[in-house]
C-alpha cells in the first residue's frame, strides 16, 4: 500500500521539530529565562566587585596604625580602631546566642517531638510571625522594654542601650530562625528510628535525646551557624538599642554600649551629613563592609555544609 | 466467647503491663522545651502588647489624623503622622513585585525546567543560597554603589546613567536595592513551587504538542501560582520591615517637606523616607521630646498592620493550598 504524499510529508522529522517561527520563539524565551536566572550571578559580583573597589582605597591609603590599638571607632576623625567593633560584635553575637540557642532549640523540640498535630497548626505560625517581625519594631521593644524591665535587673542600665540589650534583641530575633532550621533537621529523622527506640522500652525523652538529637545533630549544628551569621549582621537592633551613636570608645564590657560591624555602618551613613567627613570616611564602610560580608560567607557556606550532610544522611 | 469478654481480658492485660511509676525525669524535660516555647509565644505577646500601649495616646484619639500627617519637629503637633513614610514604603512594595517578581519566577523556571541538574543550574544556585545570607546592609552598600554614586566599573563601565535615572537619594533607588535584596527569596521559594507540580501535568501538556514555553504558560505557572504568590508576598513584608539598606542609600528624615499622595508618582525621584526610618528616628528623637517614643509606637503599630497583613495572608494562602492538595 502507498501512502499518500501528505501524510508522508507531515510525519518527516522536519514536520516533528515544528514550525520555524515557534522554534525561534522557543529560542528566544529560553534566553530571556536564562537573563533571569543570570541577574543574581550579576548582582553577586556587584556585590563583590563594590566591596573589593572601595575598600581597596581604603586598604592603600589608611595609616594602618589608626586601624588597630586606638581609643575606640572615630571614622569622622580617622581613626578606625576595628578591634573596638569586632568585641562589640562577638558580645552581641554571644549574648543573641545565648538567648536563641535555648529557646530556639527547645520550642524545635517542642514542636517536632511532643506537640500535637492540632496544636502545632497552631503554634508554628504564631512562630513564623515572630519570623515576620521588623528588626526596627525590635530594636524599639529592647531600648523601651527589655532594658528597664529585663536589663537593669540583670546588672545593666535601664534607661539607656547597652550591648546586652541589643544582644537581647538580636537573640530573639533569631529564635525563628534556629527554631525552623533545627526543627526541619529533626524532621529528617526517619520515624522507625523512634519507632524502634520507643520499641526497646524508651521513654518519650529519652528517644529525643538519645535517638533524635544525636541523629540530627549537623542540622542543629547548622541553625547555630546561621543563627549566628544572622546575628553578626544584624544592623537596626544594635543601632537603636546598642547605646552608641556616631562614635564608640573600645570597651570590653557589655553593660556599655558600643558599635557592632554592620551598626557602625549605618550611624556613619546616617545624620544629616550622610558619608562625609575625613578622607576615607566614605570608603571605610566598604571596608567594614566587606569584613563583615567575608565573615558571614564563610560562616554560611560551612552552615551549609552541615544542612546537606543531614539531608544526605537520610 | 463474646466481644465484651475479649474486650475485658484485653483491657486486664494493658493494666497488667503497666507500671504506675511517674517519669520524673521525662515530664521535667517536657516542661523545660515547653518553657522555651512558651517565652518565645511570651516575648512576642509582651512586645506586641507593649507597643498597642505605648501608641494607644496617639491611636486612639488621632489615627486618620496620624495617618495622614508628616513629619514634625515637636510631637504634639496636630499635623505629626507617617504619610510621607507611607508613601515611601508603598512605592518600595510596587518596585519590589514589579521587579523582583518577573525576574525571580523567570530564574526559578529556568533552574527548574530549562537547565534543571545541569552544571551552571548548580553553580547558579550556589550563588543564590549564598546572596539570601548576605547581610542586608551589605545590600545597602551595592545600592549606595550602583544607584546613588557615580560609580565606574574597571574604570571604563560607567554608571552614571544609573544615578541619574534613579536621582540619586530617592525612592526608586531604595526600591531597586530591596528588590535585589529580596530577589533570592522570591526565586528559592518560587523554585519550591515549580518544583511541586505533579510531572503527569507536564508530560500531559507535552503529549498534546506544547512547546517547553507552552507547558510552562498552561501547566506549570499556574499550578504553582499560589507558592510563587506566597513567596512574593513574603519577600514584600520583608522588604517593607527593612530599615539598613534604606539608611545606606540615604532615607533621610530632616528637612522632607513634601507630601504626595500615595499614587504620585511624581515624587519618585526625590528625597524620601520610610515607614521604619521614621520609626528609627522617632525613638532618636525621644530624649529630646519624650512624646516622640509614642509617636514611634504608634509607627510600629501602622508598619506592623502592613507586614503582618502580608506575612498572615502568605501563610493562609499557603496552608489552604497544602490542605487542599495534601
Amino acid at each position: 500500500m502507498e501512502t499518500p504524499d501528505s501524510v508522508r510529508g507531515s510525519l518527516s522529522l522536519a514536520a516533528l521539530a515544528g514550525s520555524p517561527r515557534r522554534v525561534r520563539k522557543e529560542r528566544l524565551i529560553s534566553r530571556v529565562m536564562f537573563c533571569a536566572a543570570l541577574v543574581s550571578v550579576v548582582v553577586s559580583a556587584l556585590i563583590i566587585y563594590a566591596l573589593f573597589s572601595e575598600a581597596w582605597i581604603f586598604m592603600r591609603d589608611v595609616d594602618w596604625s589608626s586601624t588597630w590599638g586606638e581609643l575606640g571607632w572615630f571614622p569622622r576623625r580617622g581613626i578606625y580602631d576595628m578591634p573596638t567593633l569586632l568585641v562589640a560584635s562577638l558580645w552581641t553575637t554571644l549574648i543573641a546566642m545565648i538567648v536563641a540557642a535555648p529557646l530556639g532549640m527547645g520550642a524545635a523540640i517542642y514542636l517536632s517531638e511532643y506537640a500535637r498535630p492540632t496544636h502545632r497548626a497552631i503554634l508554628k505560625p504564631i512562630l513564623e510571625i515572630l519570623a515576620g517581625i521588623p528588626s526596627v519594631v525590635l530594636g524599639f521593644f529592647a531600648l523601651l522594654w527589655l532594658a528597664p524591665n529585663v536589663v537593669a535587673h540583670i546588672g545593666g542600665e535601664g534607661g539607656r542601650g547597652s550591648m546586652l540589650t541589643a544582644g537581647i534583641g538580636v537573640g530573639i530575633l533569631t529564635v525563628p530562625l534556629v527554631a525552623s532550621i533545627s526543627e526541619d533537621a529533626m524532621a529528617a529523622v526517619p520515624k522507625s528510628l523512634r519507632e524502634a527506640s520507643a520499641g526497646l522500652g524508651a521513654r518519650n525523652a529519652v528517644t529525643t535525646v538519645r535517638v533524635v538529637l544525636p541523629a540530627a545533630v549537623s542540622g542543629l549544628v547548622a541553625s547555630l551557624i546561621v543563627a549566628v551569621s544572622r546575628a553578626l549582621g544584624e544592623t537596626m537592633v544594635v543601632f537603636m538599642a546598642g547605646g552608641a551613636a556616631d562614635a564608640a570608645i573600645r570597651t570590653y564590657s557589655p553593660y556599655d554600649g558600643s558599635l557592632t560591624m554592620p551598626s557602625a555602618m549605618a550611624s556613619l551613613a546616617s545624620g544629616t551629613d550622610q558619608v562625609v567627613g575625613e578622607g576615607l570616611t566614605f570608603q571605610s564602610l566598604f571596608f567594614v563592609g566587606l569584613v563583615l560580608f567575608l565573615l558571614t560567607l564563610g560562616l554560611n557556606l560551612v552552615g551549609d555544609r552541615f544542612v546537606n550532610r543531614v539531608r544526605e544522611q537520610y | 466467647m463474646t466481644f465484651s469478654t475479649i474486650g475485658t481480658v484485653a483491657k486486664r492485660g494493658a493494666t497488667g503491663f503497666e507500671r504506675k511509676r511517674t517519669d520524673l525525669a521525662g515530664g521535667l524535660f517536657k516542661a523545660v522545651i515547653l518553657s522555651a516555647l512558651v517565652v518565645s509565644l511570651l516575648v512576642l505577646a509582651v512586645l506586641l502588647i507593649d507597643t498597642v500601649v505605648d501608641a494607644w495616646s496617639q491611636l486612639s484619639t488621632r489615627a486618620w489624623d496620624f495617618l495622614n500627617g508628616s513629619l514634625r519637629s515637636r510631637s504634639i503637633d496636630d499635623k505629626l503622622g507617617v504619610k510621607q513614610g507611607l508613601y515611601g514604603s508603598f512605592w518600595i512594595g510596587v518596585f519590589v513585585a514589579s521587579t523582583a517578581f518577573p525576574i525571580g519566577v523567570g530564574a526559578a523556571i529556568y533552574l527548574e525546567e530549562y537547565a534543571a541538574k545541569s552544571r551552571l543550574a548548580a553553580l547558579i544556585e550556589l550563588v543564590i543560597r549564598n546572596l539570601a545570607g548576605v547581610p542586608s546592609v551589605v545590600y545597602g552598600l551595592l545600592g549606595l554603589f550602583l544607584f546613588v554614586e557615580r560609580s565606574t566599573i574597571f574604570g571604563f563601565v560607567g554608571l552614571g546613567w544609573l544615578a541619574d535615572a534613579t536621582g540619586g537619594r530617592s525612592v526608586l533607588s531604595a526600591g531597586l536595592t530591596l528588590a535585589v535584596l529580596v530577589l533570592p527569596i522570591v526565586i528559592i521559594t518560587a523554585q519550591e513551587a515549580v518544583r511541586s507540580v505533579p510531572s503527569g501535568l507536564k508530560e500531559g501538556a507535552y503529549g498534546l504538542g506544547a512547546t517547553k514555553s507552552e507547558m510552562v504558560w498552561t501547566q506549570i505557572l499556574p499550578y504553582a501560582a499560589p507558592g510563587i504568590l506566597t513567596g512574593t508576598l513574603l519577600a514584600m513584608s520583608r522588604a517593607i520591615g527593612e530599615a539598613a539598606p534604606l539608611i545606606l542609600v540615604g532615607a533621610i528624615t530632616g528637612g522632607l517637606t513634601r507630601n504626595p499622595e500615595l499614587w504620585d508618582a511624581s515624587g519618585l525621584r526625590e528625597k524620601f523616607t520610610a515607614l521604619p526610618i521614621i520609626i528609627v528616628e522617632w525613638v532618636s528623637e525621644r530624649g529630646r521630646d519624650p512624646g516622640f517614643a509614642e509617636a514611634a509606637a504608634a509607627a510600629i503599630v501602622v508598619l506592623l498592620a502592613l507586614v503582618l497583613l502580608l506575612n498572615m495572608t502568605a501563610i493562609l494562602l499557603r496552608n489552604r493550598f497544602e490542605r487542599k492538595r495534601g
